[in-house]
């Protein structure tokens, strides 16, 4: 099984590809749209922001296999979010898989932003449900494919799913055990 | 909600973790890698790496050991130390780094903080702040990493906050001076004061003894972590033994 790790610009593509090696999957970085025709999996890894990633994919031509694949795809952080339409973020057309627009967290007293830190993810699926580590300062609560959901001032979508999209708005490559466990229940999705 | 971080502080000089008592007269206290492990394994929320030397010095961090922590250690983590362009930053960050802080070349040139937030996003961009009072208002110092070099900056702390967070910071660590390395709990005051206006988190720093010193910080302020170093490094506290005891007082903790 080969995992591909999507490189969209953004640093921080080593934690991920760490990730799969500490569980002995073999991952591959790769902007190239040939090299990542051979994956059986994709990763669209997330840092950065929604307006530099969507410009590295439509660089490296990768836009039509993201959306076009039937493969399983696991978009983390921002990642997730360029699944939806479109995202306030340098205000950015996104690739339009999942219904619904990212918007930006408003501070408060209590709310800080970046929303930074570990917070309880709640889902259905077994076993992960659990706290993971979040850094961001947008979100997404279209729910229609909402699988896991959290409360950072009012409820937003963590985890979503439609087809074989996966989306998580935390980072599992930095949520200790239980992100491993998140990490292999997409494995076992290939 | 988020829970409340425990972050340890490990302050590294040549490769070793070192602590000094008020940023003076620095004692080994072990490898980089068997500590973060060990903290990670006891619960740390997330980890910090200062390189204590690098400013000082004109240095830069070593991304080999950058590397070796990111293949090891599943939590956050945060490297600090000489970092002083957008390239600098990206070789930390590339190498598997969630976040990278700086301090003294913010101070020097301001602007590198807007062009780390627009290269890497505000979340990856902490600012540490080491703070003291003078007089009866609290001043910024830079160059603290040994005492010969250590300046006021005449900065007053509450501006700076102001300063960094208008470029796009995304992170606050306010080391309180006056309690750094003393052990007699973390300075709630200055805490509060400086938490008035930020938006960002803000992590509290210097000062930590006994766990009711975190106890009091986590209730008594908005700080969303407390770091300390030495009462972990000497095992006076116990990351596990500290959370469990949080927790009891209600405290909103990762188990």
């Amino acid at each position: 099984m080969k995992i591909g790790i999507i490189d969209c610009g953004g640093a921080n593509l080593n934690s991920i590809y760490y990730s799969f090696k500490r569980i002995n999957i073999k991952a591959f970085i790769s902007n190239s749209l040939s090299e990542l025709k051979k994956m059986d999996a994709f990763i669209l890894p997330g840092v950065g922001s929604a307006g530099i990633v969507m410009n590295k994919l439509k660089e490296n031509n990768l836009i039509n296999l993201i959306q076009e694949t039937t493969k399983p795809t696991l978009g983390i952080c921002i990642g997730m979010q360029i699944l939806f339409d479109y995202s306030e973020e340098d205000n950015t057309d996104c690739l339009g898989i999942i219904k619904g627009s990212v918007k930006k967290i408003k501070p408060n007293k209590e709310i800080k932003v970046p929303q930074m830190g570990w917070n309880r993810v709640i889902t259905s699926i077994d076993d992960i449900s659990g706290y993971y580590y979040f850094a961001n300062s947008y979100y997404t609560d279209n729910d229609e494919h909402a699988i896991g959901h959290s409360y950072y001032g009012k409820k937003f979508n963590s985890i979503v799913k439609k087809d074989n999209f996966f989306g998580c708005q935390f980072h599992p490559e930095k949520s200790s055990d239980i992100g491993e466990k998140f990490i292999k229940n997409f494995i076992n999705q290939i | 909600m988020l829970t409340k971080r425990i972050i340890p502080c490990l302050d590294v000089k040549n490769g070793l973790v070192v602590k000094g008592v008020q940023f003076k007269d620095h004692e080994i206290v072990g490898s980089i890698l068997d500590l973060a492990q060990k903290y990670s394994n006891e619960g740390a929320d997330e980890l910090v790496f200062y390189d204590i030397g690098a400013s000082t010095y004109n240095g830069i961090v070593s991304k080999e050991w950058v590397n070796l922590i990111a293949e090891v250690i599943n939590i956050p983590f945060c490297v600090a130390g000489g970092i002083r362009t957008v390239n600098d930053a990206r070789e930390i960050l590339n190498s598997g780094a969630d976040k990278i802080s700086i301090n003294s070349p913010a101070i020097e040139r301001p602007e590198l903080i807007k062009e780390l937030a627009d290269e890497f996003g505000s979340q990856c961009v902490v600012i540490g702040i080491d703070s003291k009072t003078v007089g009866d208002k609290y001043f910024v110092f830079s160059h603290t990493g040994d005492e010969k070099t250590i300046t006021n900056t005449k900065l007053e702390t509450k501006n700076w906050i102001d300063t960094v967070q208008e470029l796009g910071a995304g992170e606050i660590v306010l080391n309180c001076m006056n309690q750094d390395g003393v052990r007699n709990g973390y300075d709630i005051n200055q805490l509060n004061i400086m938490l008035a206006n930020c938006d960002v988190p803000l992590i509290a720093s210097g000062g930590a003894g006994h766990e009711i010193h975190f106890n009091d910080v986590l209730k008594k302020t908005d700080s969303s972590g407390a770091l300390a170093a030495s009462v972990f490094h000497k095992n006076l506290i116990n990351i596990n033994d500290l959370k469990k005891y949080l927790k009891k007082e209600l405290i909103n903790i990762r188990k």
